[in-house]
Order: structure tokens, then sequence, then C-alpha cells
């Protein structure tokens, strides 16, 4: 038994092959739409790709693909859709409907594909930032060492733009050292007794780069003996809110890229729901147009469904398919393929019966 | 004598409207993006308008915004009056108006040129304006506790964060302000108090700038106190540090951004304009071309269109006898007003 059935008089069907056509060009831009949404993600992740540990482009890459093929694929949707008004010229799209559907099906597929990623995407971009951000502020201080020479300034405009500090919070900067040997006067005691302090021999403050400071505090910036209460007038760090940039940078980049993520996830989602209604659409006109082709008349009424059967027999039935053609492959590694039989000898044997020629 | 006389076969008429009727649509549009462009320019200068002493410069989003309004009306008016030329019959209802929608066409598309002219001329007013609402920014960064002010201090951060600039005209201006409030300046501190005695207005002055001055292309941690105090550094010579602070000053990176906008919103407000007299030539053409048709009754007869039917001088003459004219007329209507029982008194008989 067919699945949701639907009969086309001549009237209809050319108004779906018409809708179709305008569909599939839409479809194009929306491919389009794809494609930039993937490149600016992928020009969004590499503008950080300093700050990660790991590549996250997978995302970026299926958009990028998925886009192109969206353009390619509806290019010829639309072409077919606008020549299935006239059967003479149907005819030479027949063969190709049925794998057309089954590429736009998988293709369709993706589409959704890419839109769940975009929601999963943000376990991997946590822990990418997470290692990236350690290693930058770990990094900070190494401005004469080539290849790090410009963490530094990364991680300033980071803290800037995203008003934010450290990894998980400003204290992170208390456990590394973020000022370079070349800059401390390792003749100073106070300097020295620091280091001597330190089970490996680092400099460590409770103090953090400029680009710390919040840009909404009311007075001059404290960047230096934060936990210190005595070294600063009225001041005290526990209800000091507004001095430094409270929310870690792994958070504001996280925000930041989620945000991205979910426009982009809705978006690719409602492409999605506008791919399958086309896919639906071209389905029916394929189905229609073949049973005009069987019944002879053009003008004729038609059916068309989206399966000719249920769905248990349609997938029973490619599943024999995909056996058999497992089967086909296995024959070339008979041992006896090459052996005569006696039933081919004895038809050799048999004398060809001629047929008379009409005259 | 005729000024630039041109013959117009039906043809040619026929194909000027069209074309004209192309422009203008062109030409609303561009209205419309310099209707757009006087509204961007309007929000960055509003944007900045904290550090600005004087609105003088306003004076260029305002015209951009009312000639890209007229604009657009204009070239509607001049769209419906190129299809009706097409008709004969219908062409002659403009005559009376085309007159004085020229006049106030030439009018505002010579807004457009006076709005290009006054984005250079203007210059030096900017910078007047940038120098002193820098100086009182800088003045009361401290005040962030005093209403009306309390949100100069996040200004003037942001503003050098963004234009990675520094002061006034460099970082040296921070030295000459107290812009640490007396709130968090300890008082029972020796240093304090010296520092506050050794000025003449008792201000606390010191050689450090804010935060928002740091430089993320230096090599090395930001130093912002002590900044002439070779001593106070390890390995630091202020005089060679480059990188430490921004070196611009911030009137001198304003001035290049909005001069740098102004140079773009120029030449494409010339083109605007270029296009616009273009329009209102061609109309004119059309309209002197279409005036030899009215009566005819072969439309399709050759005409000739121009410019100004007299030279420019006598052109000029004449209107300024009309407007003389005019002038006279009113004050005559002004005299009779005044004095309403004259007239009847002269209609009176004259008795022996």
């Amino acid at each position: 038994m067919a699945v949701l059935k639907v009969t086309f008089t001549k009237t209809n069907r050319d108004k779906l092959a018409q809708v179709l056509w305008v569909l599939n060009w839409v479809s194009v831009v929306t491919g389009v739409t794809l494609f930039s949404m993937g490149l600016f993600l992928k020009v969004e992740i590499e503008k950080r790709r300093e700050l990660m540990s790991k590549e996250i482009d997978s995302v970026p890459n299926m958009l990028i693909c998925v886009g192109l093929t969206a353009c390619a694929i509806n290019f010829l949707g639309g072409k077919i859709c606008y020549d299935c008004v006239d059967t003479t010229k149907f005819l030479r799209w027949k063969l190709l409907m049925l794998p057309y559907i089954t590429c736009t099906f998988f293709f369709t597929f993706c589409i959704l594909v890419g839109a769940l990623m975009c929601y999963s995407m943000r376990k991997d971009l946590e822990e990418s930032l997470y290692f990236g951000l350690r290693d930058a502020m770990r990094y900070y201080k190494d401005t004469d060492m080539p290849g790090r020479c410009y963490i530094k300034r990364t991680m300033d405009m980071l803290q800037m733009q995203f008003q934010c500090c450290g990894n998980g919070g400003y204290r992170d900067w208390f456990h590394i050292q973020w000022i370079s040997n070349r800059y401390l006067n390792l003749s100073n005691s106070d300097v020295v007794e620091r280091i001597r302090s330190n089970v490996e021999g680092k400099y460590l403050i409770d103090g953090v780069p400029f680009s710390c400071c919040g840009l909404y505090s009311p007075r001059p910036c404290i960047q230096h003996q934060i936990t210190n209460n005595s070294a600063h007038y009225n001041y005290d760090y526990l209800k000091e809110d507004l001095n430094l940039n409270r929310r870690g940078c792994l958070q504001a980049l996280l925000e930041h890229y989620t945000q991205i993520m979910q426009s982009i996830g809705l978006i690719v989602l409602i492409i999605w729901l506008f791919e399958v209604s086309v896919l639906t659409g071209v389905r029916y006109l394929q189905t229609a147009m073949e049973n005009v082709l069987r019944q002879g008349d053009p003008d004729c009424e038609s059916d068309g469904w989206l399966l000719e059967n249920s769905i248990a027999d349609t997938a029973r039935y490619n599943f024999n398919i995909i056996k058999n053609l497992g089967k086909c492959y296995q024959v070339d590694d008979d041992p006896n393929i090459d052996v005569p039989s006696t039933s081919r000898q004895m038809q050799e044997n048999v004398p060809v019966k001629q047929i008379p020629e009409a005259r | 004598m005729v000024l630039l006389k041109l013959k117009f076969p039906f043809q040619k008429r026929v194909r000027l409207a069209q074309g004209l009727w192309l422009l203008s649509w062109v030409a609303m549009f561009s209205g419309a993006v310099t209707f757009a462009t006087g509204v961007f320019l309007k929000t960055e200068l509003h944007r900045r308008s904290e550090v600005m002493h004087s609105m003088d410069i306003h004076i260029v989003p305002n015209l951009l915004m009312a000639v890209g309004l007229a604009s657009v009306g204009i070239n509607i008016c001049a769209g419906k009056v190129c299809q009706d030329s097409l008709d004969p019959s219908r062409f002659p209802r403009w005559k009376t108006l085309l007159l004085p929608f020229f006049c106030l066409s030439v009018f505002f598309t010579s807004l457009l040129l006076v709005a290009m002219i006054l984005s250079y001329a203007l210059q030096p007013s900017l910078e007047e304006s940038l120098k002193i609402g820098l100086k009182n920014g800088i003045r009361f960064y401290k005040d962030t506790d005093t209403p009306g002010r309390c949100f100069q201090k996040e200004t003037i951060d942001r503003l050098q964060i963004e234009f990675q600039c520094c002061g006034n005209t460099n970082y040296r201006d921070w030295f000459e302000v107290q812009w640490i409030s007396n709130r968090y300046l300890d008082f029972t501190s020796k240093e304090v108090k010296d520092r506050v005695r050794s000025n003449v207005d008792g201000r606390y002055l010191l050689d450090g700038v804010p935060f928002s001055c740091c430089n993320p292309a230096s090599p090395r941690p930001c130093i912002q106190y002590s900044l002439l105090d070779n001593n106070a550094h390890y390995n630091y010579e202020y005089q060679s540090e480059e990188l430490n602070l921004y070196n611009r000053g911030c009137r001198q990176a304003l001035v290049s951004y909005y001069m740098g906008l102004m140079n773009t919103i120029g030449p494409c407000v010339l083109l605007v304009f270029l296009l616009q007299m273009a329009i209102l030539v061609g109309l004119r053409y059309l309209q002197t071309a279409m005036e030899g048709v009215l009566g005819q009754e072969n439309v399709e007869i050759e005409t000739e269109g121009y410019i100004l039917e007299k030279g420019v001088k006598e052109t000029l003459l004449e209107t300024k006898e009309k407007m003389m004219k005019l002038l006279q007329f009113a004050q005559v209507g002004d005299a009779s007003a005044e004095t309403p029982g004259s007239e009847p008194e002269a209609e009176k008989p004259a008795t022996a």
C-alpha cells in the first residue's frame, strides 16, 4: 500500500512543478546562506585560533560543504522541476530522478546533522578553550620567544574586548608567572625572596595585567597586591566588584561562540525543514509524472506518493538489494568459477533453433 | 540669446524622458543613501558628544539628512514629470509648477555642495571642539561620584582603548591634572601630603596615567606610575620606551577618524550632486522642448530645448527686476493698509 497517496490533475502537476521550481531557486539562496554562515563561523574560530588547543573546524567545514552541495543540488532540482511541466522533456530526467532524490535525501540528512553539530559542539569547544587559554596565560610573558611573541597582545586584546580576566577568573593570574625574568631585578631582595619561596622558582604575585581592569570601576585600577587591603586606601578586595573584570575568559568566549552556534543551529534547522518540504514535493512530482507516463495520456489524472509500499516493505526491499549487491561481489571469489559445468556442456550440444525470417 | 539651445525630434524627446525617468529613480535611491549617510554621521558624532565642546559640526549631517529627504521628494516628482511628458495631454498641468520646482531643486541640490564644502571647512572647528571637550573630559575623569559626571571616567577609558590613544595631545596631559579622586587618597600618608602641598592649586599630580593608556603591543607588563623615573623600574628608560603607552593623543585620533569619514562621504555626496544636476539640466531641456509641442496638432514635430531663454546676465537682471517689483508691490500693499481713510476722500468731487 502506497504511503501518503495524493491524486494530481494536470493543472495540479503544473502548479506543483512551478512552485517547486521557485522553491528550488529559493533553496539555492539558502545554500548560499549555509555557506556564508559556515564561512563566518570558520573566520570567528580562526580569529581565536591561538586560544584553542585543538582544531574545531568540523562544524564550519560541514556547513560550507552542505551549503555548496545545496546550491548544486537545488540548481539541478530547479532544472528538473522546470522540465516536469512537459512530459516529453521529463523523459530525459526519468532515470536520474531516483538517484537525485536519494542524494537529496542524504544531503538533507547532512543538514540536520550540521544543525545538531552546532548544538553538540559546546563540549569540545569548552575543552579546547580551557587548555588553549591556560597555555596562552602560561606563555603571556614570553614576548621575546619566536612563535609566542604575540600571545601577550592576543591575551590583552581578548581581556579588553570581552571584559574578562584569566581562564576561570582573575585569580588564575596568581598561579602563574606572567612577568618575564627580563623585567625582574634579580638583585632585589624582595624579588629573590619571592622566587625562593616558590617550589618551581617562579615569580608569583597577587597581581593581574592591565587588561583585566574594569571599565566601570569608579576608582583608578588596582592591579597589584590585590588581596592586600592595607596596601591601598579605602579598599576591601572582598567587596570590590568593579575594580577588575570578574568573568573568566573561558566563560566569555563560550557564551560568545554558543550564541553564534545557537543562532546558526536554528537557521540551519529552518533550512532543513524547508529542504525536506522541497524534497517531499519533488518526490510527489516524480511519482505523479511516472504514473502519467505509464498511462500514456499527458492530460490525465495521476497518483503521487512518497513510498510505493509501506515503510517496512520498502526497508525490506532495499535491504535485499544491498544483500544481493554483496552477493554479487562475492561471486568473484568462487573457486569453481572457471570450471565448466556439465549442464553448460550439454547446452552447447543442443542445436540452435533457427527463427524463420519474415518475408 | 538663448543659452545652450538643442533641437529635439520626437524620438529624442521620448528617449530623454525615459532616460530621465530611470535616472530620477536612481537619484531617489541615492537620496535615501545620502539621508542614511547623514544619520550615520550624526550618530557617530553624537556618540562622542561628551568629549565635544560645541556642536557646529552637526550642521553637516543635518544638511545631509535634509537634502537626502528633499532629494527623495524631488526625484519622485521628477519621475512623474518625465512620465507625463510622454503624453502631451497630461503635461500642461505641470507648466505652472515646474518653475518653482526647479528653484527648489537647485536650492536643495546646491546644499549638497555646501554640505561637502562645510565638511572640510569645519575641520578646525571640530579640532577646537575636541580639544576643549577632551580637556574637560580629562579634568572630570576623577569625579565618579559627582552627578552628571559619573560616567566621564568610563567614557574616557573606552575612548582611549577603542582609538588606541592617550590624553588630549599625548600621555603627558595626564601629568597636569589630578585624575585620582581625593576619596581614594590617604591624607594621613606623608607622601600624599607632600605631593599636595608642593602644588600651587593643592592638587595631587603624579607622573602616571590610567590603565586605558596601556598599549597591548608592549612586550613588557604595563608601567603606569612613576613614568619619568627610570630608577623606579628595572631595565627601563622612558625616553626610548615607545610601546609601553599609546603615543598618539585622542584629539588627533578622533580628528583622523572623523575626517576619514568625511573624506569617504565627500566624494559620494559630490557624485550625488552631479547626478542631481544632470537630472535637473535634462528635465529643463525636456520642459522647454515640451512647451514647443503645446497647442500643436502634430505632437511629433521637432522642437527646441534650452537651459535659459536669454543669456545669464539678462536672466539675472530680469529676475532682479521681478523681485524689485514684488517688493514694491508688497510695500504698496502695506501703505494702503495703513491709511484706509485716504481713498474715499480722493474720490469725492471737488466743490467750488
